[in-house]
């Protein structure tokens, strides 16, 4: 069952399209996982799901709810919880939680419970009588996904919660968001880490400069790659023009397919082997033939990052770097100031 | 449209967390409070001695400047106050905390509004209780029960009809900084181009002409005749050059000011909140 569709949404800031003509479906009790890198269009979608944005065109409905026509009864259904962290210094965290859950109209006789819940599930009886002000990154975090936990949302949703985290941090967070997807709460989880979607989504959506590349299961976008996953280098660190030249001789090998020039390790080639045919002896032959040697050459299982590689010919690292240099953060937190 | 399905427990319970968050603030951060109260104080002990000398006609139906100055002084702290409101929501606004407001299920987003709107009042009461005090502590007298009617009454319009435009500017301007630049100002120009310091007798013509169509001036002039013994609505508060203003006459055209300063803004508000 559908839960959550998203048709056909774009939206622009003058001349970037931050989302063009996505389509996504997410069912219920789900943990979705929305990747890409910097710049991507991830939080301007998480946005358009919290009610903050409104989109240029296309629908969003969850649980059959028009997003546009109705946000008041949308933003009953959701937690959101921001990318950029935001509390008030001067309460503590237990007044935050508080304030939150008033404005979320939680009963008195609930609220206490609920709150003395959340210290517990998140560990942080230690410090929540403090001053957010005084606050670590991870405590900052917790309090935070605390927050949008308070009145019990339908759905959650989360701008990479997990950035910057220390490993306990990370892991409570972690292990919290597998307990609320068993009690049957909808996640959607945005991350430009592989290994926490590779972990915790049972569907990604794999986002870059606002279109969506690829989506499914995330053992099925790698078994789909099928093959070996195969780094080959013929120097520790070759040319771009050198690897162009190896990624000739490598075309002309039978059993070899989808080459791509990694040039975030410097300008390895990756390719796919299909299984049945030894392509080993051939290539050795081909690249003696041309005076090139095999420096190293190694086999892996297919990860996400393989998936991403093969549709966008860049590594996700790549990507991020690009991306980058073409951001104007200034400009970006004026304009989303409301 | 969305049918809002209005429940006033619910706007009470938003609005009361969201007044209660600000007052939290200022009892943490008393400073905005004490200077409220210490700015006023100093400006009565120097500005009266400033114009202690001062002939006596020069200050209408009072016998010493201290005695008429209170009262502009009440209504300067509490205008700087509702000047000041938009503040608060503009720094929630840029470090992103408003969006936690916003993503919340609120029955009216005119609760963050209203809860400005009380703190700020409460607050000025407060202010000018204080005031009033340390002015009966010095001899200058202190309204009778109607006369304090008075001035709570044209307190409240004031600070309604400043906070809503102060609050209106934290979401249209850019940034804190232009808006702090914006209070800086209109505060000091707007209070010397009112009754606060000197009457209209006073002053050149054209700052009469402009004093007494200074909003601050309709709300100076009903609480200074407030402190004089068996008052009533239809004592003459101001003798603008256009005519005479009775207490009635001043606090209506701050009515109609305030109503048609919220009438104005709503649909702003509107926008921008929903
Ligand atoms: N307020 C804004 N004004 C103009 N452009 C914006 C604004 N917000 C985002 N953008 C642009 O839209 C694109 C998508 O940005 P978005 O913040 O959604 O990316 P992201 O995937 O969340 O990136 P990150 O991983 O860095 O958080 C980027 O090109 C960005 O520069
Ligand atoms: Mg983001």
């Amino acid at each position: 069952m559908n839960y959550i569709q998203i048709k056909n949404l774009s939206k622009r800031y003058f001349d970037v399209n931050a989302l063009e003509n996505i389509n996504i479906k997410i069912s219920k009790g789900s943990l979705f996982g929305l990747l890409g890198p910097n710049g991507a269009g991830k939080t301007t979608l998480l946005k358009i799901l919290a009610t903050l944005i409104s989109p240029d065109d296309g629908k969003v409905e969850i649980n059959e709810i028009d997003l546009v026509k109705k946000p008041r009864q949308i933003r009953e259904l959701i937690g959101y919880v921001a990318q950029e962290i935001s509390l008030d210094k001067i309460l503590t965290g237990r007044e935050l939680l508080d304030f939150q859950a008033d404005l979320y109209h939680i009963p008195k006789t609930k609220k206490l419970q609920r709150i003395q819940d959340l210290i517990i599930k998140l560990d942080m009886e230690d410090w929540i009588d403090r001053k957010c002000g005084t606050y670590s990154g991870g405590m900052k975090r917790r309090i935070d996904l605390a927050a949008g936990l308070l009145h019990l949302p339908k759905v959650l949703i989360l701008d990479e919660p997990t950035v910057g985290l220390d490993i306990e941090s990370r892991n409570i967070i972690w292990d919290l968001l597998k307990n609320l997807k068993d009690d049957g709460m909808t996640i959607i989880l945005s991350s430009h880490y592989l290994n926490e979607i590779d972990y915790l989504a049972d569907t990604v959506v794999i986002i870059n400069d606002g279109k969506v590349i690829d989506q499914g299961n995330p053992n099925y976008l790698k078994s789909k790659l099928g093959g070996e996953r195969i780094s080959l280098k013929v120097r520790e660190f070759s040319s771009p023009e050198e690897s162009e030249k190896v990624k000739e001789i490598l075309n002309k090998i039978d059993g070899i397919r989808q080459i791509v020039i990694n040039s975030a390790q410097g300008y390895s080639l990756n390719f796919i082997a299909e299984k049945e045919k030894d392509f080993l002896t051939k290539l050795k032959v081909e690249l003696a033939f041309s005076k090139f040697e095999i420096f190293s050459l190694t086999q892996s299982q297919p990860s996400l990052d393989d998936v991403y590689l093969q549709a966008t010919g860049k590594t996700l690292q790549d990507a991020e770097i690009f991306m980058a240099g073409k951001r104007d953060l200034k400009k970006e937190s004026k304009q989303s100031m409301r | 449209m969305e049918l809002k399905q209005f429940n006033f427990l619910f706007l009470y319970q938003e609005t009361f967390a969201l007044t209660k968050r600000l007052f939290i603030q200022l009892k943490r951060r008393p400073s905005t409070l004490v200077a409220g109260i210490l700015q006023p104080i100093i400006w009565l002990f120097l500005f009266g001695a400033l114009f202690s000398n001062a002939p006596k006609d020069f200050l209408p139906g009072v016998d010493s400047y201290g005695n008429f100055l209170g009262a502009g002084l009440i209504v300067f702290t509490a205008f700087s106050g509702a000047l000041n409101s938009g503040l608060p929501l503009m720094f929630d606004r840029e470090f992103g905390f408003l969006n936690r407001l916003l993503v919340a299920p609120l029955t009216s987003r005119l609760s963050i509004v209203l809860s400005s709107f009380l703190y700020i009042t409460i607050l000025s009461f407060i202010q000018s209780i204080a005031i009033m005090f340390i002015s009966y502590l010095l001899g200058y007298g202190f309204p009778e029960f109607f006369g304090l009617g008075i001035v709570f009454a044209t307190l409240i319009l004031l600070v309604l009809f400043v906070t809503s435009i102060s609050l209106c500017l934290a979401f249209i301007l850019p940034g804190h900084i232009e808006l702090i630049a914006l209070i800086f100002v209109v505060n000091l120009p707007l209070l010397f181009a009112s009754t606060a310091l000197a009457p209209i007798s006073f002053m050149p013509a054209w700052l009469g002409w402009i004093a007494s169509f200074n909003p601050l001036t309709f709300a100076i002039e009903p609480i200074r005749v407030s402190y004089t013994s068996s008052i009533n609505l239809d004592f003459i508060a101001l003798h603008a050059p256009y005519g005479d203003l009775t207490c009635r006459n001043c606090i209506s055209l701050l009515f109609i000011l305030t109503i048609s300063s919220l009438i104005v803004i709503n649909p702003l508000l509107n926008k921008k909140l929903n």
